[in-house]
């Protein structure tokens, strides 16, 4: 049983007309949490296909949840979210699964399942996207050793390191190429040597074709990557920033 | 942890943790669940034979209390009306009882050699009905009439109505607490399904975000849960059968006691248990687990 076919996959591209329009568009949105003051005060902006930003700010200024809004984890309590050239907010429950596998997200807690090994971790959204072991471990096997753990594909995760986890969450984010992929601190762990691995796996993906969107603190990372900025700061966002914002 | 690289020919790893240290209460509590909802199915079955023996027994035969008259014994008497009641079609056979069986069925009530020589008592006239076609009352009396012999008859239907009851009692009385225990697994196995997704949550909301659809996560815990319930209701259902199969050979052919008779033919609804068991957990768990996944954005 599988959680999808690939067929459903591409049920949810583009319309034709809607091959141009940004993967995320955020119109006028804000968010609040019950009766408290909005965290996140009209965004707008756009994420066009192929392109690569940053996201910085202070701890709490709002990037995780901007993140959750565009992983549709949250919904907005005004405003329009766009991904992919529809209406987030207007999708039908069976509409979001399948756009949901377009969008890979390494989680700042990682969220790795610990009853998995490595090579299950990462092959888990290529599993429910339908594939079979025999078409994805190659690819797998590959990937896990591209990010430094070819020799702890068996391992469980709480048996690595912080840095050897966060590999691990990268990976299983980037296996399955997604069209967008959105990360939450994807280098908090890691040491500058693997950092800067990461950023060329990121500006390799982008450079395929993934739209990508790095929340971080690591100002040297975004230094080094030359890409545009946005910058959050009480929930009000500012961009693009610049790339030494 | 290292080791050597999957082969992609391996199963993939479940989803789901394949243990929980809660799977082997719950498959004791709804093991014992199914062990009692099968022992009331068991009784069912054995209150409806008892019921239909009762009911056989007493509407296959009547019971004629024969007074003498004045110019005749109380043998003569017995003797005419039995003939006069072998003649009545739906009868087969008739039996006079003798003096001393009459005596003897009074034994409980008023003693042995405890009635005087000279008071006169009744005669027994024994008929053993049809089991097809049998002799209605209206028949027997109007015989016993024609024959000109002053007696009673009693065709049981006054008892018959009484035991009818009380066996249908006990069947539903039954019937109902194998229902009622039936809930309380399924009620069991939903609290248990709520409990493991809660547990769960950091799984289900990784499935849920990685674009699983709720179907495919609550097939998850359908799976694991049927498989518990199956595992559960064979174990009830086998001890069900041991017991029940102890009951019936230390009783004899009329099993424990003669008010529950059971039949090796009890047995066979009890191999029902493990898959009813495990579709009630299957439906139970994906009814559960498809409202708690809804309930994610």
């Amino acid at each position: 049983m599988t959680a999808a076919s690939t067929d459903q996959l591409s049920e949810t591209a583009a319309p034709e007309g809607l091959a141009d329009a940004p993967v995320v568009s955020f119109e006028g949105v804000g968010l609040r949490y019950g009766a408290a003051p909005e965290v996140l005060k009209n965004l707008n902006f756009d994420l066009t296909a192929g392109s690569f930003h940053f996201l910085t700010g202070a701890s709490g200024a709002g990037k995780t949840t901007l993140l959750k809004l565009i992983q549709m984890a949250l919904k907005p309590t005004r405003g329009r979210i766009a991904l992919f050239g529809r209406d987030a907010t207007r999708l039908t429950r069976a509409e979001l699964p399948p756009m949901r596998r377009r969008i890979g997200m390494v989680f700042a807690d990682r969220r790795l399942l610990e009853h998995l090994n490595a090579f299950d971790n990462v092959a888990l959204p290529l599993r429910l996207a339908g594939r079979k072991p025999a078409d994805y471990a190659a690819d797998v096997v590959e990937l896990l050793a591209w990010v430094g753990l070819g020799d702890k594909m068996a391992a469980y995760p709480l048996t690595l390191s912080g840095g050897e986890q966060q590999r691990l969450a990268i990976a299983r984010a980037v296996v399955g190429r997604p069209d967008l992929l959105i990360a939450d601190e994807p280098t908090g762990d890691v040491d500058h040597e693997m950092a800067v691995r990461i950023l060329r796996l990121f500006v390799e993906l982008n450079r395929l074709g993934t739209t990508l969107l790095i929340a971080t603190h690591d100002r040297e990372l975004v230094a080094r990557s030359g890409k545009p900025v946005m910058h959050i700061e009480r929930g009000e966002l500012h961009w693009p920033a610049g790339p030494s914002a | 942890m290292s080791g050597a690289n999957p082969s992609p020919s391996q199963r993939p790893a479940a989803l789901l943790p394949s243990e929980d240290a809660r799977d082997g209460a719950l498959v004791f509590i709804v093991g014992v669940l199914c062990f009692l909802t099968c022992l009331a199915v068991v009784a069912a079955l054995a209150a409806d034979r008892a019921a239909h023996g009762w009911r056989s027994e007493l509407r296959g035969s009547a019971t004629v209390v024969v007074r003498p008259s004045a110019n005749e014994t109380a043998d003569a008497a017995a003797a005419r009306a039995a003939e006069a009641l072998a003649g009545v079609k739906g009868v087969d056979e008739v039996e006079a009882l003798e003096k001393e069986k009459a005596e003897k069925l009074l034994e409980p009530w008023i003693g042995r050699n405890a009635l005087p020589e000279d008071v006169a008592i009744p005669r027994l006239v024994d008929v053993e009905l049809n089991d097809e076609h049998p002799a209605s009352a209206a028949a027997l009396d109007a015989a016993l009439k024609a024959a000109h012999v002053d007696a009673s008859l009693d065709d049981h239907s006054l008892w018959l109505k009484d035991v009818l009851r009380a066996a249908f009692l006990a069947q539903v009385a039954a019937l109902a607490i194998a229902a009622l225990v039936a809930c309380a697994a399924g009620a069991v196995i939903a609290f248990a399904t709520r409990a493991a997704l809660q547990t769960r949550g950091d799984l289900v909301g990784v499935l849920h975000l990685a674009g699983a659809e709720d179907g495919y996560i609550a097939g998850l815990f359908q799976m694991r849960f049927a498989r518990l319930a199956a595992t559960a209701g064979l174990a009830g259902a086998g001890g069900a059968a041991v017991a029940a199969a102890l009951a019936r050979l230390v009783g004899g052919g009329e099993g424990l006691t003669p008010v529950l008779p059971v039949a090796w033919s009890d047995l066979l609804p009890l191999l029902a248990c493990p898959p009813v068991a495990g579709a009630i957990a299957a439906v139970t768990a994906r009814m559960t687990a498809l409202s708690l996944v809804r309930s994610l954005t």
